[in-house]
């Protein structure tokens, strides 16, 4: 059961996968086509063995998936990766109830608290267009599959010319195949003269180490994601700039979260998953840290 | 102060020098001179006394934020640093706050200072309130007395050519002696050329070594240069002009009140006479190591016991003017003999003549730095004979050539969470050796390793933690690293009963084995050698 496509959920190797449609497409497209997926639309419920099984919105990225599991009764939800904000790219959050609640707290402390993504987008356009006026190519990290094209859906068409790191191609492809509107961009290998770059804006993953800049002018780096909240992470990457622009629930979001669902059980994965569960053991809910796999640990590490 | 605060955080977000000294000129060509002057003062390194504990300060912006204490603790140990903690729990406020910021610097926080828990909680309250974001983090920074916000001299001085038309040269030389938080100062600072005499009282810029960065063969003839140590003390010019002396720092401080028997040696000096030169603790010919020096910087007025316990010596080593003639633009050796002869004069063993040491080719040179360590000193200092004494740092003029540090292999044991830019990774270490079949910890490291090697740590902490202490992580004692340090001595605070200065790591040692690090006996061995090594060659004031 693959609650969305990123890399760190979408492992090869299983005999057969369960997943809502868009996930299941984006998880050949990662996985390759012959794996055998049985999709599962939001909604539906599918009896595995007396658990009622199904799908709900997470409001994560595309195809994202909170699931929910009813036996005699007694219903949890797990989260997997959750984002209340909204997005364009996907279907919003929806609230599920249920006796026990699984949650992904990755940004589980007050200081996580997200502005506004249309105020952020307004904070992008001017440095962009800042950087355009001297010349000098804006680079923007951004994760490949979800936010990458959650930024594209915001830009408005004509703000200038865009290009894509090459490993944002077959994901950015898969979203405008699904009709969701996201701004023209082209690829980077179609950047000819160097002039092509100067005034552009280019998105490549957090992982793109070199600046595709133009030769004389260095490229004005930025990085979107939640982690920018913190000014050190900012100044680690020597960045230029960081937009705080998160594909997670922030810290009012994860309690509206636990609110909603009514849950009287609370297990936290993820992030600061101590301290949310100090927390809403301290507002009479029976919580607790989960216990973390092994090689989940790492996921806390900020970038 | 909202002005104040933008420019910091367009210093915070440009990376770039150009864009920096942009920034700064931008601020200074229309600020107020008392906010001005403050603004200098700050970026160049001044720090606001603390105001409000920051115990009460974590209280109050708990209460505020409507979170438990612990849950702050949290926060400020996942974020790094208190003021932007507080900052990012806080609501948004009104950005009405019109207070100027020598106002708050001047009168403002230190009225806070004295007030008592319940009438500060009303102020700082009403002070978040009114300040926005930006400017709320460096208010915060002010009152818990931990703004480090900086810029080299350097940037300011272009951006204050820029604005005023001046010489940066002439900036500098102005700046030299440091700056009062004054309008009159900042006046003073950027008045014309020729309207004044710069003040007389000042030091003049300090020349700089540039550490040793090619073969010593390719400098030349050995002939062409001249050899001292490199004193492990505080750089210190004495200026005697009319009826004082002054011992100017190389910040810009006045040391007189710290070492009060070299400045009344000073005055044995002729007027008109600026040399530079290092203060060092110093007993028997030999000198005492830094955290004796420390305690003489540390005490003003230090009474006739400590006088006694830790005396100092000025080590001289050039001659800047002479007589009110400015000789930087004479050639070493010219300025040297002048020097002599000054000290000679003089005669007060206190204003010592820093050796020059006899070097017959680079061989014996290499010898000398191995030295260098068992005799007290850091290492060599190359200097050209024929060079002018030059403003800041120059290739090419004087050279550092530090002598090697103390290395041992030492097991990581312990590992909390970085501040600032390390803000969330483990990058504070606790490095032990062995004492028998325990490790015992013996110096706490957090610089050396690059960017790649903070990760690897990172997840070797994170996978291999024992145990959780709040922020610390007790790990597994598996890796070896090999840790350099310049300095030990003896300690009774320290478990391992020795105490090491500068400590960082080398680098990572994935190929030894936790047992094969080394032990407090090694350590031992070393305090032993360095206390014991001879030091025949006593400087004196007549080389």
């Amino acid at each position: 059961m693959v609650t969305h496509a990123h890399a760190d959920h979408a492992r090869p190797g299983c005999g057969s996968y369960l997943a809502n449609p868009e996930t299941a497409r984006l998880l050949r497209l990662r996985l390759g086509a012959a794996i055998a997926v049985q999709e599962l639309p939001y909604g539906e419920i599918l009896d595995l063995g007396g658990v009622r099984l199904s799908l709900h919105p997470s409001g994560h990225i595309r195809g994202a998936a909170q699931v929910r599991l009813e036996h005699r009764g007694e219903v949890w939800v797990v989260t997997g990766d959750v984002k209340t904000a909204p997005d364009p790219t996907c279907l919003p959050y929806e609230p599920v109830r249920g006796h026990g609640l699984v949650l992904e707290s990755t940004f589980g402390l007050p200081v996580f608290r997200w502005p506004e993504p249309a105020a952020v987008v307004a904070e992008l356009l001017d440095w962009w267009r800042g950087n355009a006026a001297e010349g000098r190519t804006s680079l923007l990290f951004a994760y490949a599959l979800g936010k990458a094209q959650r930024i594209l859906a915001a830009l408005p068409a004509g703000a200038g010319p865009i290009f894509l790191h090459p490993a944002l191609e077959a994901p950015t492809a898969a979203y405008r195949a699904e009709g969701v509107r996201l701004a023209p961009a082209r690829r980077l290998a179609a950047a000819g003269a160097r002039g092509d770059l100067a005034a552009a804006l280019v998105l490549a993953p957090p992982s793109a180490a070199a600046a595709p800049g133009p030769g004389r002018s260095p490229a004005a780096r930025a990085f979107a994601s939640g982690w920018m909240q913190l000014r050190g992470l900012r100044r680690r990457r020597a960045l230029d700039r960081g937009f705080v622009l998160s594909d997670h629930a922030d810290w009012p979001g994860l309690l509206a979260v636990v609110r909603q669902s009514g849950a009287e059980r609370v297990l936290l994965v993820h992030g600061s998953a101590p301290e949310l569960a100090r927390f809403l053991k301290e507002q009479g809910l029976r919580a607790e840290a989960a216990p973390q796999e092994a090689a989940g640990e790492e996921d806390e590490a900020p970038p | 102060m909202k002005r104040f605060a933008r420019l910091v955080a367009a210093l915070d977000r440009c990376r770039r020098t150009r864009e920096q000294v942009a920034a700064l000129a931008d601020y200074f060509r229309d600020a107020p001179p008392e906010d001005a002057a403050w603004a200098a003062c700050l970026l160049l390194g001044r720090r606001p006394r603390p105001a409000v504990p920051t115990a009460r300060l974590r209280r109050f912006a708990a209460a505020a934020a409507g979170i438990p204490e612990w849950l702050f603790a949290a926060c400020y140990e996942r974020v790094g640093d208190l003021a932007e903690t507080i900052t990012l729990l806080l609501p948004e406020g009104r950005g009405l706050e019109g207070v100027p910021l020598h106002a708050w610097l001047e009168e403002r926080l230190p009225a806070l200072r004295g007030l008592e828990e319940e009438a500060q909680r009303g102020c700082v309250l009403e002070a978040w309130r009114g300040l926005d974001r930006t400017a709320r983090l460096v208010w915060i920074k002010f009152v818990t007395g931990g703004f480090r916000v900086g810029v080299a001299q350097g940037k300011l001085v272009r951006a204050l050519a820029r604005v005023s038309g001046l010489e940066e040269a002439r900036l500098a030389s102005r700046l030299a002696g440091g700056l009062h938080p004054t309008a009159a100062a900042w006046r003073r600072l950027l008045q014309p050329a020729g309207a004044e005499d710069d003040d007389p009282g000042r030091p003049l810029p300090f020349c700089l070594a540039h550490p040793l960065d090619r073969p010593l063969e390719a400098l030349g003839d050995p002939d062409r240069w001249r050899v001292e140590w490199k004193w492990d003390g505080v750089r210190a010019q004495i200026v005697r002009r009319g009826a004082e002396a002054l011992l100017w720092s190389r910040g810009g401080e006045v040391l007189n009140a710290s070492f009060p028997e070299i400045a009344a040696a000073a005055m044995r000096l002729p007027g008109g006479t600026v040399l530079d030169g290092e203060l060092l603790a110093f007993r028997a010919g030999r000198p005492l190591g830094f955290e004796r020096l420390q305690r003489r910087l540390g005490r003003r007025d230090p009474g006739p016991r400590l006088l006694a316990e830790i005396p100092a010596v000025w080590m001289g080593y050039d001659l800047l003017a002479r007589d009110g003639t400015d000789l930087r633009d004479h050639p070493l050796d010219a300025r040297r003999a002048g020097l002599e002869e000054l000290l000679k004069t003089a005669g007060d063993p206190r204003l010592a003549l820093s050796p020059l040491l006899a070097v017959a080719g680079w061989g014996e040179l290499r010898r000398l730095r191995d030295e260098a360590r068992r005799r007290g000193a850091e290492g060599l200092l190359l200097k050209r004979r024929d060079a002018p004494y030059a403003m800041g740092r120059r290739r090419g003029i004087w050279y550092k050539w530090k002598a090697d540090p103390f290395r041992v292999d030492a097991v990581l044991t312990y590992a909390r969470r970085g501040h600032g830019r390390r803000a969330g990774l483990f990058t504070d270490y606790t490095f032990s050796v062995w004492d028998g079949g325990e490790l015992v910890p013996f110096a706490r490291a957090y610089s050396g390793l690059d960017a790649a090697e903070i990760r690897a740590v990172d997840r070797f902490v994170r996978r291999n933690a024992r145990e959780r202490f709040g922020p610390v992580r007790a790990v597994r004692p598996e890796l070896v690293c090999e840790i350099a340090f310049e300095d030990i001595r003896r300690s009774a605070r320290h478990k391992s009963g020795v105490a090491v200065r500068f400590p960082r790591i080398v680098r990572l040692r994935p190929d030894k084995k936790a047992a094969e690090a080394d032990t407090v006996a090694a350590l031992r061995a070393l305090l032993k050698e360095k206390e014991t090594a001879p030091w025949n060659e006593p400087p004196s004031a007549t080389s």
